[in-house]
This record gives C-alpha cells, sequence and structure tokens, in this order.
C-alpha cells in the first residue's frame, strides 16, 4: 500500500490488520521508552494547510516513536499564505527528502490529486481533505470501539455493533471515512441531525433518523459518536440557533443518562461543550474521547509502518 | 488572393453531389466564362454552411495568459466556423461600445472568422444596473445579443427591464441560469456522487428555476430570450413546453454537455470542471433528443480557454472550464449522425443556420444561395482524428485529450477566402 487516501482503501482483512499492528503499537505507547528504531532516516513532512493542533501533533508523536525525522508545516505565515500552490509546496518539500507526506487541505480530493500527479513521488496519508475524509480518524474510532468489546480483540472485527452517528452529516468527513470504514468492519452505522444536514444517498434511508431522543430508543446504539457543530452552519440557515440544536440533538445528562451504562460515548474533538455535549456527558464514565486521543498516536503510527518500512507485517 | 474556386464533387447536407462555384468570393450558378478558377477536389466531403458559435470566450481584453482574439480566431477557424461570438466577461468589462468595437476590431485583424461581440447586460457583469445596451447596438459592434455569461442576471426585476429594453433593437437577452443563493461555492452537479466526494453540489434546479421564471417573463415582456449552455433534462422540458406555447426562446447546449458525464469528476481532476457542471446520462439523452426534436435550436462550444495554473491544481481551486472550438464538430457528427439519430441538414442548422438567425448575421448561414458571399465549411466524415492536448488555442484545458473520434474540418472559407485549407491555418490578418 502506497498512500492512504480514503477508507475505501482498506479491505475489511486490511482494515482488521491495521488495527491489530495499531495494537501493537499502543504497546510500544505503554512502555518506558516508547520507541521503534524502524523509520529511522525516513522522513515525514506534516503538510498542514489547515489549521489543527491535535491532529498534527498525533502524527508527530507516531513518526517520532517510529524514530522517523519530522518536518511540520503549517499554513499560516509560511509560503502558502503568499500564495504558494499545492503542487510547489509538495514539490519543495520532496525536493528537500520527504518520504511520506501526510496532507491536511481544505478542498476536498486534495490528497487523491496529490498521489495521482506526477508532481511528487512520496507516499500520500490524507489527514483530512475539505468535507470528503479522514481515514485515519475513523482507524482510531474503530479501535477504540473494538476495545470495548472484549479483553482479547487481535483478529476481530466489528460485527454485531450498532453505532449512532449525531451532527452535520454531510459535511463531515469524519462521518463519511467512518460511515464507511465501520460498515466494512461488520457494524450497524445509523446517523441523526437535523435534516438540512443529512446525508443524503451516502445512508440508506431507514439508518437516518432526524430526531435523538428517537433514534437513540429506536438503535439502542452501542456507540453514540457525537461531531462537532460549526458556526457556519448555524448563518448559513442549516438550524436556527446553538440554542435549539443542542435542546434536540446535544447529548446531555438527560440523554446520558437514558443509555444503557456499556454504550460508548466518542468525540473526534474540538468538543463545543454545551452544544453537541455538555459537560457531564464528556466527562463521563462512558465516554471515550481520551481513549480515541491515545489510539489515535498508535493508528497513525500503524499506518506510517504499512507505508514506509518497507516490510511485511 | 485568388477568390475563384470551384469546390468540385462535395456532398451537401441533402446528400446532392454538388459543384460549389466562388467568384470574388460570392457564390455563383456555373463558372463565367474567362475567370480563371481554381478547381479544388472535394469529393467525399460534405460542404456544409460556414459553423457559427453563439458562446466563446476570447479572452481578450485583460486575460491574455488564456487566449487572445487572434489565437481563438485561428482555432476557430480550424474547428470550421466563419463566426464567433466573444463573451463579454473580459477585462474590461464589454460593457462599453469602446470595448466592443476593440473587440470587433481585433477580430478584423485577425481576419480568420467574424468576431461578433456579445455586450454585456448590466455594468461590470455585477447584475446591479443595465449597461449602455442602445450605445453597444448602435455601435460598429453592432451588437445584437447580450449576456452577463459568468454571472447569472439573478434579480427579477432587471431581468424584466433587460428582456423590454432590448425590443427597441431587436436584441436578445441571453441568460446564464444559475440562481446565485443555491450554488454557493458549488462545485460539481448535486447528486449521490456529489455527496460521496465532498465536494459541494450544484443542484439541476438552480438553473431551472431561473428558466422558468425567465420564460414567463419573456411572454410577458413579448421580448427574446436565448438560454446559454442548457444542462439538465428539466431545463429541456420546460423549453419544449415554452416553445409550443409560442414563446420567443432559443436555447444552446454545449458539445461536453451532450457527450460527457459527472463521472468523470470522481477522478478529481478539474479538467472535467465546467459551469454548469457535467450531470448525469440522463440528462445528457435529454439534451440529445431536445437537439434533434427542435427544442434546442444550436450547439454552442462555450470555449473556456484557462492557463496551465489554473488547472493543476486541486479541485476546488481550478477555474471552470474547457477549451471546445476544435472539437465540436467531431462531437456534433458523433451525435447527430453517426448515431443514426439525425442527418446532415439538422446538424448544419444546429452549427449554423439558426445561430445566423438568433444573431442576425445577415452573411452567415446562408447555405450554397447564388449571390451569397461565400462562408462555408468542408467536413471529411471518415477522417480518423486523434484529439492532442495542443491544439490552436493557447490553452490546454481540452478534456479529450487522448481520445479519438471520426470525423473532422478539411477546409474552411470565410468571407469568400479559405482560412482553413487542407487542415492548415491561413495567414489573413490585416497589415
Amino acid at each position: 500500500m502506497r498512500h492512504l487516501l480514503s477508507a475505501n482503501d482498506l479491505s475489511h482483512a486490511d482494515a482488521v490488520a491495521m488495527l491489530d499492528l495499531a495494537e501493537d503499537m499502543a504497546e510500544v505507547n505503554e512502555r518506558e521508552v516508547k520507541k521503534l528504531p524502524t523509520l529511522r532516516g525516513k522522513t515525514v513532512v506534516n503538510l498542514f494547510f489547515e489549521d489543527s493542533t491535535r491532529t498534527r501533533i498525533s502524527f508527530e508523536l507516531a513518526a517520532k516513536r517510529l524514530s522517523a525525522d519530522v518536518i511540520n508545516f503549517a499554513a499560516k505565515g509560511s509560503s502558502i499564505s503568499k500564495g504558494e500552490s499545492l503542487k510547489d509546496t509538495a514539490q519543495t518539500l520532496e525536493a528537500m527528502g520527504a518520504d511520506a507526506i501526510v496532507l491536511r487541505h481544505s478542498s476536498s480530493g486534495s490528497a487523491f490529486r496529490l498521489a495521482h500527479t506526477d508532481w511528487v513521488e512520496s507516499s500520500i496519508i490524507n489527514a483530512g481533505d475539505g468535507s470528503h475524509e479522514h481515514p485515519t480518524q475513523a482507524l482510531l474510532d474503530a479501535m477504540t470501539i473494538r476495545q470495548s468489546l472484549s479483553q482479547d480483540v487481535r483478529g476481530r472485527d466489528l460485527r454485531g455493533v450498532r453505532v449512532l452517528i449525531v451532527g452535520d452529516i454531510s459535511h463531515s468527513r469524519v462521518a463519511r471515512s467512518n460511515l464507511i470504514l465501520l460498515s466494512t468492519l461488520g457494524a450497524e452505522v445509523h446517523v441523526c441531525g437535523p435534516a438540512t444536514l443529512a446525508p443524503g444517498s451516502l445512508v440508506d434511508q431507514q439508518r437516518v433518523h432526524y430526531l435523538l431522543n428517537q433514534a437513540l430508543r429506536d438503535v439502542q446504539p452501542h456507540v453514540v459518536m457525537m461531531l462537532r457543530v460549526q458556526q457556519e452552519r448555524m448563518s448559513a440557515s442549516f438550524f436556527p440557533t446553538e440554542r435549539e440544536y443542542s435542546r434536540i440533538w446535544g447529548l446531555n445528562k438527560s440523554r446520558l443518562a437514558a443509555l444503557d451504562e456499556k454504550t460508548l460515548v466518542l468525540h473526534p474533538g474540538p468538543m463545543n461543550r454545551g452544544l453537541e455535549i455538555d459537560a457531564t456527558s464528556a466527562d463521563s464514565k462512558s465516554s471515550r474521547v481520551l481513549n480515541q486521543v491515545r489510539n489515535g498516536v498508535s493508528v497513525r503510527m500503524a499506518v506510517l509502518y504499512s507505508l514506509l518500512s518497507g516490510e511485511k507485517n | 488572393m485568388n477568390n475563384n474556386f470551384v469546390l468540385q464533387g462535395a456532398t451537401d447536407s441533402t446528400g446532392s453531389t454538388v459543384d460549389v462555384v466562388i467568384e470574388s468570393g460570392v457564390l455563383v450558378g456555373k463558372p463565367s466564362a474567362g475567370v480563371d478558377h481554381e478547381v479544388i477536389d472535394c469529393s467525399g466531403l460534405r460542404v456544409l454552411p460556414g459553423f457559427v458559435d453563439l458562446h466563446t470566450h476570447l479572452r481578450e481584453p485583460g486575460f491574455e495568459q488564456s487566449e487572445t482574439v487572434a489565437s481563438g480566431s485561428t482555432a476557430a477557424a480550424a474547428g470550421g466556423f466563419t463566426a464567433i461570438h466573444a463573451m463579454a466577461n473580459t477585462f474590461p468589462v464589454a460593457d462599453t461600445a469602446g470595448v466592443v468595437e476593440q473587440v470587433a476590431r481585433l477580430g478584423h485583424d485577425a481576419g480568420l472568422v467574424h468576431v461578433q461581440p456579445i455586450g454585456a447586460v448590466t455594468i461590470g457583469l455585477k447584475g446591479e444596473q443595465l449597461a449602455e445596451l442602445g450605445a453597444m447596438a448602435q455601435s460598429k459592434a453592432r451588437v445584437r445579443i447580450f449576456s452577463d455569461d459568468g454571472n447569472c442576471v439573478h434579480d427579477p426585476s432587471l431581468m424584466r427591464r433587460a428582456l423590454e429594453y432590448v425590443k427597441a433593437f431587436d436584441g436578445v437577452i441571453a441568460q446564464h441560469a444559475q440562481e446565485p443563493r443555491l450554488t454557493v461555492n458549488a462545485q460539481m452537479n448535486e447528486g449521490a456522487l456529489s455527496a460521496k466526494l465532498g465536494l459541494a453540489g450544484w443542484p439541476g434546479v438552480a438553473e431551472e428555476a431561473i428558466i422558468a421564471r425567465d420564460l414567463m417573463l419573456t411572454e410577458l415582456t413579448n421580448s427574446r430570450l436565448h438560454i446559454c449552455h442548457v444542462s439538465t433534462a428539466g431545463s429541456v422540458e420546460l423549453i419544449r413546453q415554452a416553445k409550443r406555447r409560442g414563446v420567443k426562446v432559443s436555447a444552446e447546449v454545449t458539445p461536453h454537455h451532450l457527450l460527457l458525464t459527472e463521472d468523470l469528476a470522481g477522478s478529481y481532476d478539474p479538467i472535467y470542471k465546467v459551469n454548469p457542471p457535467l450531470r448525469k446520462q440522463s440528462d445528457v439523452e435529454a439534451l440529445r433528443i431536445g437537439l434533434t426534436d427542435g427544442t434546442i435550436d444550436v450547439i454552442a462550444t462555450d470555449h473556456a480557454p484557462h492557463p496551465k495554473e489554473s488547472k493543476d491544481t486541486d479541485w476546488a481551486s481550478a477555474a471552470f472550464g474547457m477549451v471546445g472550438l476544435e472539437s465540436a464538430y467531431a462531437i456534433a457528427q458523433q451525435v447527430l449522425i453517426d448515431s443514426g439519430e439525425s442527418d446532415f441538414e439538422r446538424l448544419a442548422e444546429v452549427l449554423s443556420t439558426n445561430g445566423a438567425l438568433i444573431s442576425g448575421l445577415s452573411e452567415q448561414g446562408r447555405y450554397l444561395e447564388v449571390g451569397s458571399k461565400a462562408n462555408l465549411t468542408l467536413v471529411d466524415p471518415k477522417l480518423a482524428i486523434q484529439m492532442e492536448l495542443k491544439t490552436h488555442s493557447m490553452s490546454e484545458n481540452n478534456p479529450y485529450a487522448g481520445l479519438s473520434f471520426k470525423g473532422g474540418v478539411v477546409h474552411t472559407i470565410y468571407d469568400g477566402q479559405f482560412s482553413y485549407r487542407n487542415r492548415n491555418i491561413i495567414d489573413r490578418s490585416a497589415r
């Protein structure tokens, strides 16, 4: 595998293998000396055209734990803000010796373009392209869900698991990648949100719910994944006010109390506490938000290892 | 330059063999005695009226890195066109007599094709205030077609006034139908594919709602409407119904909307990014039916050249548009002739005669009429064409590069003389 651009790039077998590899990496992350020499001498560039501290740091840590050299290239204050194009920036970095480029960009399909034009030869990892996909996010979500199923998870997929994704599905790359990957792994994925933000043809109509209380009752999900609500959706009339959004689609104390105690609460972060999720829910025993962050490093180590180590795992 | 020819043994649009005699650039019934004619063997070639394109972006003044009037004229002549209409979204915008006269003069100096300037409907294409339509109509450029193409005249009150105002000089408003509020930052056709690709959608209703409104305004004002680049089945049906009611509307379709679908966007390659976007197969089929049953009057290229840096990038940053002057005939032949759906008589109407009528160009679209100035195109329907990235246009945003077609232009005769002969451009620039 040369690139990771979309959750579609992973078959069922690939996905299970990647999650197993991530469990191995998680063990490295528990040691005192959190290091593997595998990618020594390789250079990984984090090419981030959009603001992101968490994902970037996660990839940076992952690369460093594998002993790779890391370069961080952020859009603000760089040549990009002076009008340099994606093509030129990528080629400049490759000329300096990048083996892999982790790309986050506001334009859907930008990672695909970078991988399929003749601009660069490096491996490309999609860290989020517009509203299209964010495959490593889906992998860390899948890993988090899988860990709750049993003690020994290796080789397991997500068959029998019901997941409810709540929020702005139509603009969410996290939702898109999860819809693909969780289904590949056998989970039953439902979505819930205002009809203005509905996923259209991405999801079977029977799995689309417009009201959260009803969705939680009807689906009885094992996992509730809350998506971040963006301000610009309100100004474009996708929903009237934050208060109304929170009232109907927010995860709050009372909705949390009605959930089975084994239900997982996930959120890709950053959270708008009080909007799509309240503090009680975010800090509850059901919340796996910190596990997600931890698993993010492991999953990204697994991906970098798969793409760059040149070894068959 | 000699302009006494006999085009011998050509086939006309009805299938009959003809010898076309041209003397001093004018068609005559038979060769006059005492005149020295060059006899040109045209056996195996179809002679058609010179093609007329109602929708061409020549980019000059202002965007000469993409195309100039001269280079666009060259591409046009190679494509078999004897008349093209220069859209107004130049810089400065063609919203005054001064700019349209300049464009006309540049076309005249290139000497390869009749360059008919189109005037903007509103000042700066801003959609706020009418441009001096009268001044442009009365200028040396004799503008009759007005369009804000690139932008939609979305304000209904302004569109009504524009339709009424042009009646004074038999003008026509050519609308780029796109409700801006429904297509904010739209990238491709709205549907299952756009949802999958994460690209903002351009719903068909944004085109159809404007067309429906404009058809009613045209009825109300008893004026003339032309609809640019129709792209959906719904639009075709609206126009069909309106024509039945007697509304004075004409419509155009591009070659790419007759051939290509949205599936090509799956590669995220912006060579397929165009406005209006490529749609579904069912839309392509409805457009083809509309072209043959008379609902759609002309094929218009919407030739939209762009420099490499505008397309060699990610989809969202890329410009909208494809070049099309040199691929139009082959696609028309494929869609109308090779498909068995129509014939050369209809092809001649949609590539030439109807366009000349809509625009009021009296010397264009005259087919083998004795006494008319020679504006003719000779094509070889059996010629194997390999489309290249590099054409006579300055730009290379050609979605057909690498594809094979059948049917090509061999000669183009503009204003009585060859502009394109044996697939080579003739230099006719004014010195």
